[in-house]
């Protein structure tokens, strides 16, 4: 696929999301909006992960802690201020710094790829820990309980910029929520377009030539880092304004996992990969959830095992690769036929070349 | 100026793997414009002094001064924008992006010393064509031959156009045609640049050398002419063997 091509694509993808966000309240009811729409906040999050996975090559067990902590930091900040504009900032922030120094740590101390998994599944266990035992009085953040392991419901939701009288409908979250999830999306395919983008790429195939040719890796990863833990907390902002709650299990393993399950069906090294797979398997738990009959853990791990097994790649690189195949088949017919008719042919260089980070 | 530097100097250096001494008290300097090949037996401690260079390794002992900056234990970063360019031995290259690509990376680095993106773009298409992988600037690297992907090497060395440039091997596994065509390429460089050269094809480094170092269990043992390091009885009995009587 050449680039205008790939381009265009993507171009298409955006306009065909930014239509369906805008006419689905039409076509739904409120529940299955609702739904959507929480779907949308944890597809933020796997994109979040899909960038720092798959284009810095940073595998975090642990995402649910700066979602989690960006989804506390709404809530705390929501119910102080009560307006939930310097709230979405707060949650933007503090889990971006939280990352800031956690990551400066990681990659200055040098520290390798698996430890680097089980530093961050730590962290969000001891963080589901301390969240987890802050009952009590003594535990408020100005007139905010943090709730121990009740966590904090009534959390005040998204209101239109700096009026909070003017409290966002449903619908109107799902236009916030939804049209978030794509400009976030093209935040990032502009992001990897750029120089930095492209370094964060080189740093990811090859970190030992990238720092031959002197660009700092640790630097580099760190900065990638630290945009997952912005968009990571910006999913937990909006995943408080879909329940209006939030609890210590939002740092559960469960979830950390799920993620990292919704990247490898989706597809690693893409970016509408995670959000593909995050939405098909949280479809596919809530349709489960309906019915008694079969456990909806029982049938992720089928899931997830068949993919590892038959489809490693993942949904998203798999039908590119098949569609790429395809195209090859017809445009080699058709220049055998213009080969027949005389005319010049132009190679198009090796079959299948395709650059790192094309999807 | 006081006086005029060397361009390289290394003193006492010394690297110890645990009982394993890679390089052991080596004195070497290098002027600037300086052609240099290395050669020695596999495990003379080439690749280590290489690695050492670059800030691959943390050396043991002594000290590298690159003009008036020391750098030894530096990271391989800051080496690199002191401006000392390498080709590893195993083409180290990014295998998942574009011909293009990996010049660009190395060419941005480059000419952001001078700040300005257009020149980045420029000295692509130079390299691009230099190297003769124009017409394959956008097959992904990692599908390329190995005769190629050391081209695509050699190219992102030349794009981030440093002071100093270590080459490891640079003709292995290229064709006659090809190794002609390095060395014209590294003659061409040193007009300009200097240069060490690791290689073990003695007819390479006849076409290209002017002054030969000998590396032998991590020592050096000669440095001089390539006449005279060919011709010396030591060289032949640790390295060269029957090849060269022959």
């Amino acid at each position: 696929m050449t680039e205008p091509v790939k381009l265009t694509l993507q171009c298409v993808a955006v306009l065909f999301a930014c239509v369906v966000v805008g006419l689905l309240p039409f076509y739904i009811d409120l529940f299955e909006l609702m739904q959507y729409t929480l779907f949308c906040s944890m597809a933020v999050l796997a994109l979040s992960l899909g960038f720092i996975w798959g284009f810095g090559g940073i595998l975090s067990f642990g995402q649910t802690a700066f979602f989690g902590l960006g989804a506390y930091s709404y809530a705390v900040a929501a119910i102080n201020f009560g307006d939930s504009t310097p709230a979405i900032g707060l949650a933007i922030l503090i889990p971006a710094l939280f990352a800031l120094a956690l990551g400066y740590f990681v990659f200055y101390g040098q520290i390798s790829d698996v430890y680097l998994g089980v530093i961050t599944l730590t962290v969000t266990l001891i963080l589901f820990n301390v969240f987890n035992s802050t009952a009590g009085d003594a535990y408020t953040i100005g007139s905010a309980r943090l709730g121990g392991f009740n966590g904090m419901p009534a959390v005040p939701t998204f209101n239109m910029p700096f009026d909070p009288s003017n409290i966002l409908f449903p619908e109107q979250s799902w236009y916030v929520t939804g049209g978030a999830l794509i400009a976030i999306y093209v935040g990032l395919r502009l992001l990897l377009r750029s120089p930095f983008g492209r370094v964060a790429i080189a740093v990811k195939e090859n970190e030992t030539r990238a720092a031959l040719l002197g660009y700092d890796p640790r630097l580099v990863k760190l900065l990638v880092f630290v945009i997952g833990g912005a968009i990571a907390g910006f999913a937990g902002a909006l995943y408080v304004n879909w329940g209006a709650f939030v609890g210590p299990t939002i740092f559960a393993l469960s979830l950390s996992a799920e993620i990292i399950i919704w990247i490898c069906i989706g597809g690693l090294g893409t970016l509408v990969g995670p959000i593909v797979g995050c939405f098909l398997i949280e479809y596919l738990v809530s349709q489960i959830g309906t019915q008694q009959a079969v456990n909806s853990n029982l049938v992720l791990g089928a899931i997830l095992v068949v993919f590892v097994v038959l489809l490693p790649k993942g949904l998203v690189p798999t039908i590119r690769d098949g569609l790429l195949a395809l195209g090859r088949l017809g445009a080699g017919r058709s220049r055998r036929g213009d080969a027949a008719r005389g005319h010049e042919i132009v190679d198009e260089g090796p079959a299948g070349a395709q650059p790192a980070g094309a999807e | 100026m006081a006086e005029i530097l060397p361009l390289l100097q290394t003193s006492h250096l010394t690297m110890r793997f645990g009982g394993v001494v890679a390089n052991d008290d080596v004195n070497f300097t290098l002027e600037e414009m300086e052609l240099r090949c290395l050669i020695g037996p596999n495990g003379a401690g080439k690749s280590t002094f290489f690695k050492m260079l670059t800030g691959q390794l943390t050396p043991s002992e002594g000290t590298i001064r690159f003009r008036e900056n020391p750098i030894a234990g530096n990271l391989p970063h800051q080496i690199a924008r002191l401006g000392i360019g390498i080709k590893t031995q195993i083409p180290n290259v990014f295998n998942g992006l574009s011909v293009r690509e990996n010049v660009w990376l190395a060419a941005r680095r480059a000419a952001r010393r001078d700040a300005s993106a257009k020149r980045a773009a420029e000295i692509v298409d130079e390299v691009l064509q230099r190297i003769v992988l124009t017409d394959l600037a956008d097959a992904v690297v990692g599908q390329l031959s190995h005769g190629q992907r050391q081209w695509v090497e050699i190219g992102t060395v030349l794009a981030a156009e440093p002071e100093l440039i270590l080459l490891d091997e640079p003709a292995a596994g290229m064709t006659d045609e090809e190794t002609v065509r390095t060395a014209e390429i590294i003659a061409e460089i040193n007009k300009t640049r200097a240069l060490i050269v690791v290689e073990h094809d003695m007819e390479f480094i006849r076409m290209i050398a002017k002054k030969v170092t000998v590396f032998h269990q991590g020592r050096i043992m000669m440095e001089d002419t390539v006449e005279a390091v060919l011709a010396d009885s030591r060289v032949r009995d640790v390295y060269l063997g029957k090849k060269v009587a022959a």
